[in-house]
């Protein structure tokens, strides 16, 4: 692990709010290589975006962060201001879920690229204008120089979201951290987007990772799936292995929960029962436990740690696994 | 071939869409102000009797070839008097708006979006300016500095900082929590740049809306203080002043006080009916985006 571009150790975000301290995120572990993709899934208000405005360090004033975040050899949590910025857009990027909101309305597409390149690297006016033409054109978008004149609402929300790609991508990061990229769009966008971020990723050998509520969008393409809940990461493991053998109950859940089109019509969706529980109430025992099909007297009253299963880079955090009580 | 029609489509329809129907009482108002800026500007070389000439022997004149608009109660020229308050009435109704939309737009800005001590300490102040009678501060500043067209576009200018400080805050306030704040943040922006090229161009349509509405209140106020004197020293006129002036021989020639009342009413009507159409186009356009 000593060799991961970033590494979040030990990650945890106070919240204070009216009815008490909201823990978002939860002692979270994470690692991501160069060149590697990694998932974050959960349901919504389970801390996801928290941890990625975390790793960034735009979290809401208010909040607290503690623990550390490594990138390139340097804490993050540390870094001065200053060069904290220049990191941010030169090595670390983000994309985020509404193309709707996350362009400025007024401002047309041209001076946003051309204004976020000379904000990083050095160049003239005119080969920041090369350049955003040649990254609208890897985007896929159509007659790019004649999108630079073009207002976002001028634009489709897939074509918006690839505007947004190229932004992020316009100072060549080391680390792309994609916000529910495909939420607001349609299914048919979804593939596209994401086949664009993957291709984008392998020809500029960068970092990814992808937060998202959808375990369909993870499977194919990332190298690892951290699956959270509550704030805590409650499973953490390769991708394929994750699907081969899933050990969570959540995990389970969560992919009975997508719909599927080889049920016959009307069947309702095995949806998970109840809330996620009250973030500013923690719970004493395992914070999945009320939902749970498996839950038994000891997840009520003790907190499961991440373990290893047969491999090492299977993590869980449960008392009962899924393949160990199929097996007892 | 066909991902060129598409632009080409997009790029025709585009301004099709931003027109829309804006009726003739907003250009009746667009021209009534162009006259009347017009004839404020060209003044000096419009061929006009001085404002400021007495005539004692034709005082309270009516309508006439050489008196248009006829002579007040000292026998000076109606029309003319008229047109060079225009002057003061714009001049100080266009400068003191700016200095309370530069003032209190930037104050706006910075408070609603760093938040925090510097927030309440900008708003509190403006509360205190808020709080304290307009009228009482005009008259302690003219008594210490005297008349002039100056200080009474600072006095009303001031006056106007904190409206336009509150509409900056609001409309800073709800986009400083848009995700392109936030975006414009991971991409590495500055503060500066933040709030000059992302902010700025998104709290400029409602300043300017509410800008043009601070026009018309301040071409009221001064208005109001001419009639009361506080204004600008005579023998200069404004509309105001010429109301003033009028009021003492209202029972013999009503005009007097009813021709500039009539100037400042369809200006003031002008003022507000271009700033409520300008607000009612960007309005909507700001809650689609």
């Amino acid at each position: 692990m000593s060799s991961a571009l970033l590494s979040v150790e030990n990650a945890v975000v106070d919240l204070p709010t009216p009815r008490g301290n909201l823990r978002a995120v939860d002692h979270v572990d994470l690692a991501v290589g160069a060149g590697r993709t990694l998932g974050i899934v959960g349901e919504s208000g389970c801390g996801k975006t928290m941890l990625s405005r975390a790793i960034l360090q735009l979290l809401p004033k208010k909040a607290k962060l503690s623990g550390r975040v490594m990138f390139d050899g340097q804490d993050l949590t540390r870094l001065p201001a200053e060069k904290l910025r220049k990191l941010r857009g030169r090595s670390l990027a983000v994309v985020f879920q509404d193309p709707m909101t996350s362009l400025n309305p007024v401002l047309t597409i041209g001076t946003q690229l051309i204004e976020t390149i000379q904000e990083h690297l050095e160049l003239d006016l005119a080969q920041a204008r090369q350049r955003s033409i040649e990254l609208l054109a890897a985007v896929g978008i159509p007659a790019p120089e004649q999108r630079l004149a073009q207002y976002p609402h001028q634009l489709s929300g897939g074509m918006r979201q690839r505007v947004a790609i190229a932004v992020a991508l316009s100072c060549e990061p080391q680390l792309l951290i994609a916000d529910e990229p495909t939420t607001a769009l349609d299914v048919t966008i979804q593939a596209q987007i994401l086949d664009l971020l993957a291709r984008e990723q392998q020809r500029r050998h960068m970092a990814m990772i992808i937060i998202t509520h959808d375990l369909g969008v993870v499977a194919g393409r990332t190298d690892e799936v951290a699956v959270m809940y509550a704030g805590r990461v409650v499973e953490r493991a390769p991708t394929p292995a994750l699907f081969k053998q899933m050990r969570m109950p959540y995990t389970e859940a969560l992919l009975a929960a997508l719909p599927k089109l080889d049920v016959a019509p009307h069947t309702p969706l095995p949806a998970i029962s109840g809330r996620p529980p009250d973030p500013t109430r923690p719970l004493k025992g395992c914070s999945f436990s009320p939902r749970c099909r498996y839950s038994a007297e000891r997840c009520g009253t003790e907190k499961p740690q991440l373990s290893t299963a047969e491999t090492p880079e299977h993590l869980y955090a449960c008392f009962h696994p899924i393949a160990a009580r199929v097996g007892a | 071939m066909a991902t060129l029609e598409l632009s080409l489509d997009e790029s025709s329809a585009a301004p099709a869409r931003r027109k829309r129907r804006i009726g003739t009482l907003f250009w009746l108002a667009v021209g009534w102000t162009v006259v009347v800026f017009a004839v404020a500007i060209l003044a000096d070389l419009l061929p006009l009797p001085s404002p400021t000439d007495m005539d004692m022997l034709e005082r309270r004149g009516t309508f006439s070839a050489e008196h248009w608009l006829g002579t007040d109660g000292l026998g000076r020229d109606e029309l003319s008097r008229l047109i060079y308050g225009a002057r003061i009435s714009l001049i100080v109704g266009l400068c003191a708006p700016m200095i309370g939309v530069t003032i209190g737009g930037a104050l706006g800005m910075l408070a609603g979006y760093f938040r925090g001590r510097f927030e309440s300490i900008v708003v509190g102040s403006m509360d205190v300016l808020l709080a304290f009678p307009p009228l009482i501060l005009a008259l302690a500043v003219t008594a210490y500095l005297g008349q002039s067209i100056f200080n009474l576009t600072c006095i009303l200018g001031v006056l106007g900082i904190p409206a336009f400080m509150r509409v900056a805050r609001a409309a800073t306030l709800t986009l400083a929590r848009r995700e392109f704040v936030i975006a414009a943040q991971a991409l590495g922006a500055t503060h500066t740049r933040i709030l000059l090229r992302e902010l700025l161009p998104n709290v400029l349509l409602p300043l300017l809306a509410f800008f043009l509405l601070g026009v018309a209140v301040t071409i009221v106020v001064e208005g109001s203080l001419s009639f009361l004197g506080l204004g600008v020293p005579p023998p200069i006129s404004s509309w105001g002043s010429m109301i003033g002036e009028g009021r003492e021989s209202l029972d013999v020639a009503p005009r007097l006080a009813f021709i500039p009342a009539a100037a400042m009413f369809l200006t003031v009507l002008a003022f507000n009916l271009i700033g409520d159409t300008m607000r009612a186009l960007t309005d909507p356009r700001q809650g689609a985006l």
